[in-house]
């Protein structure tokens, strides 16, 4: 048995919901828990038995990816490589592009996973599951998937299973009227014989190219795994459906990241427990990672839900919950960061309080994902949401920063309540 | 000699603290207010002080009673059973204060500065007039109302809220009168600033006298919080060594001696501390009046507030711009209120982010 896993993770052009956070560095390897966002993907990859390859597909320059990648064989002993799409090709134009590569080796299945989403992946489930299922069903797909509101579910891709054989029956892309609330995890085990389908789309997209008058419109080798790939195999009989109840997650915004970051610190409790901070002094809360060349000073409290990141500094007397603190910050002496990401090399200085409104799910609607609210909202107020650091931002001593974004390079003179800060 | 100071009411534009505890009763600078005027009447030979109520407090009367009793000053309670405004209370208290033929004062409570009774007894002698009224200068006179006199202090005229410049003097709340004034005064509701006054400036019997140093009204928080910061001023140049000089002291502080201050923190500028405080470690309070028995714990941060009596401000707390917490509130750990005016008794375990009462 082979089998390969492919981590999508777009550009530069996607994920600018994320900024200010992804103006200095590819989203992808902003550190939540303490280690890059594809990181968790790749930790839960390896797990799976006959995993032989990891390939990280996105259209980020080669440069930007390449030490990342290296630290990871290095960490995982396993192959793992970026590539590059020459220009985005959509969300399968991608695999079907470098279709060579996945398929040689001669993998049995392999993995599809979203860069821009977070889970507790239930990967050797979902093959077993897939390898079960396909016998009988002659399936090339299964599509992980999630139960959500009925008013969120707008917002996915919406799934109608048949529940006798558990295969897809019809499927559609944010519908503007409600269709299921079983929704896409961004999850999908292939076999090879899906390149079959994508060859035919992608030919017949040739052939309009050539055929059609001013076909240079068209985009020639962009395709589309929902509307393209997933929905014709609707109603086949080729696309089985694995539904978890584990947690999962789109990370797409900041505020997305605060949550992510307390759910990964949460699996960590389980499953990587020294990963977790445990020390009685500086005093810690509930699941709490410091990177081991950070510098926390005895008297401070952290947590719970709280990732320090490599050299920075956390102050006498100071207070950090539900926080990202990023590589080489530091926070000086009685400062107070809530719900706040504090980007690479900023600093905070003494008695200041840095302050955010969480975006969590509601705790009251079973399946509830998290509200991503606009930024802005009917009235042209900013919605409040978690303050958020750039990369090198100056806050200086005794203000408060509320609510509040800062972009990169910034020094700030006074206290910021509700406001983005160019 | 004697004085009639003007307590008025219940106090409440400096609510939720006289709530609690009546405003003459309320410190400023760690001393009730009213004994900030009746020390200094003392100093300048009074030894009798009729306070005019509106209302009656059993609690106000015995505290004050016991602490002029000690200074060997003669308290007298006038009760109005109607409030009788400004004049009204000099004609209640007639038998008392035009007793003699000597001038007596009269104060409106919410006054602080360097009191001038001495000169004004001295000043109001050489005119010889009826009236002495203290003057003080403002920034912007448009605002209040102006007094116009002559080079000899004669007092022309009363200007309410001026449109254009004619004077940056205003009344400053203190007077001296000979007793002759009473035959001015009817007892009933009635305003000394708009009913004697410009009587008595047409008569040529009014005279103005101007405040040296600085004067404020602090009958309300925000004003109460300058008028402590000007306080503080006045007590370095006068008498330095009152000042809070120990760990973490920066500018103008008093600190009682029963407080307790923790390591690492910084108290001052402008910040006056009652008996038995405690502020923890790491703490940085400045422009706020912490009164008695209150505990700040630790990290907190407090700008331009007063903290009411036995309160506990919890860890990494940020209050500011003319919170007030009234006696006895709880403020949770890492809340912050910015502008609150927190009613007696309360638990705060939310941040308040925009001023507002909490009931």
């Amino acid at each position: 048995m082979l089998v390969k896993a492919v981590i999508l993770i777009g550009g530069n052009q996607k994920g600018t919901r994320f900024r200010p956070l992804s103006l200095d560095l590819p989203k992808p390897l902003f550190a939540v828990a303490g280690f890059p966002i594809i990181q968790h993907h790749i930790e839960a990859c390896v797990q799976i038995p006959f995993l032989k390859e990891i390939i990280i597909l996105g259209y980020y320059g080669v440069s930007e990816m390449s030490q990342f990648v290296g630290e990871m064989v290095q960490l995982y002993k396993i192959n793992i490589r970026y590539l590059q799409e020459f220009e985005p090709l959509g969300t399968a134009g991608g695999l079907y592009h470098f279709r060579d590569q996945i398929r040689c080796g001669n993998p049995d299945f392999f993995f599809v996973l979203n860069g821009d989403v977070c889970a507790d992946f239930p990967l050797i489930e979902m093959l077993e599951f897939h390898k079960t299922h396909r016998e009988t069903q002659k399936a090339i797909v299964t599509l992980m998937a999630t139960e959500a509101t009925r008013q969120q579910s707008l917002i996915y891709g919406c799934i109608i299973e048949n529940k006798e054989n558990n295969t897809l029956e019809h499927y559609v892309e944010k519908p503007s009227t409600f269709i299921s609330t079983l929704v896409n995890c961004g999850v999908y085990i292939f076999s090879p014989e899906v390149f079959h389908q994508m060859a035919n789309i992608f030919n017949k997209k040739q052939m309009d190219f050539y055929n059609v008058e001013n076909g240079s419109s068209i985009e020639r080798e962009a395709l589309y795994l929902e509307k393209e790939i997933l929905m014709p195999l609707a109603g086949t009989g080729k696309a089985l459906v694995y539904q978890t109840v584990k947690w999962w997650s789109q990370l797409k915004t900041p505020g997305a990241a605060i949550y992510a970051n307390r759910h990964y610190l949460n699996l960590f409790r389980e499953r990587r427990p020294e990963r977790l901070a445990k020390s009685v002094q500086p005093t810690i809360i509930g699941d709490v990672y410091i990177h081991a060349t950070a510098n926390v000073h005895p008297t401070a409290v952290l947590g719970p839900n709280v990732s320090i990141g490599a050299h920075a500094t956390i102050g006498y007397g100071t207070r950090i919950k539900e926080s990202i603190v990023l590589a080489h910050s530091r926070i000086l002496d009685h400062s107070l960061v809530l719900y706040s990401i504090i980007g690479a090399n900023s600093e905070i200085g003494c008695w200041t309080r840095v302050e955010g409104t969480p975006c969590d799910p509601n705790p009251d609607k079973p399946f509830a994902k998290m509200e991503n609210a606009p930024l802005f909202n009917d009235e042209g107020r900013l919605n409040p949401s978690i303050t958020i650091l750039g990369n090198n931002v100056t806050i200086p001593s005794e203000v408060i920063v509320r609510n509040s974004i800062v972009l990169p390079h910034k020094e700030l003179t006074r206290s910021y309540n509700n406001e983005i800060i160019l | 000699m004697k004085a009639l100071i003007l307590v008025g009411g219940y106090g409440t534009r400096l609510r939720p603290l006289t709530l609690s505890r009546p405003k003459p009763l309320v410190e400023f600078a760690n001393k009730p207010m009213l004994m900030h005027q009746i020390e200094a009447l003392l100093e300048a030979g009074v030894t009798q002080v009729v306070l005019a109520v509106s209302y009656r407090a059993e609690q106000m009367e015995s505290e004050l009673r016991a602490e002029t009793d000690k200074l060997g000053i003669t308290l007298t309670f006038s009760h109005e059973t109607e409030p009788l405004g400004t004049a009204g209370p000099l004609a209640l208290a007639k038998d008392i204060l035009a007793a003699g033929d000597e001038p007596f004062f009269v104060l409106n409570s919410d006054v602080i500065c360097d009191f001038p009774f001495k000169e004004m007894v001295d000043f109001h002698k050489a005119h010889g007039k009826e009236g002495t009224i203290v003057v003080t200068k403002v920034e912007e006179p448009s605002k209040y109302g102006v007094v116009v006199y002559n080079d000899q202090g004669r007092i022309e005229k009363f200007v309410e809220k001026p449109t254009e410049f004619v004077s940056n003097k205003i009344n400053a709340g203190m007077y001296i009168f000979n007793p002759s004034i009473m035959k001015r005064i009817e007892l009933r509701p009635m305003s000394i600033e708009k009913e004697v006054f410009p009587c008595m400036a047409n008569d040529a019997e009014l005279f103005a006298y101007e405040l040296q140093g600085f004067w404020m009204d602090v009958g309300q928080p925000k004003d109460f919080i300058t008028g402590t910061s000007l306080y503080l001023k006045s007590v370095r140049e006068k008498n330095p060594s009152m000042l809070y000089t120990g760990p973490g002291a920066v500018g103008n502080s008093l600190v009682d001696p029963t407080a307790v201050i923790g390591a690492n923190c910084r108290i001052g500028p402008n910040v006056t501390i009652g008996p038995g405080v405690v502020i923890e470690d790491g703490v940085c309070v400045k422009r706020c009046t912490i009164l008695r028995d209150a505990t700040i714990k630790s990290h907190s941060w407090l700008d331009s507030c007063i903290v009411g009596w036995k309160c506990v401000v919890g860890r990494w707390v940020r209050l500011e711009n003319v919170t007030v917490l009234g006696e006895d509130v709880i403020v949770k750990d890492e809340i912050y209120i910015n502008g609150g005016k927190v009613l007696p008794h309360k638990a705060i375990s939310d941040s308040v982010p925009e001023p507002q009462i909490i009931m």
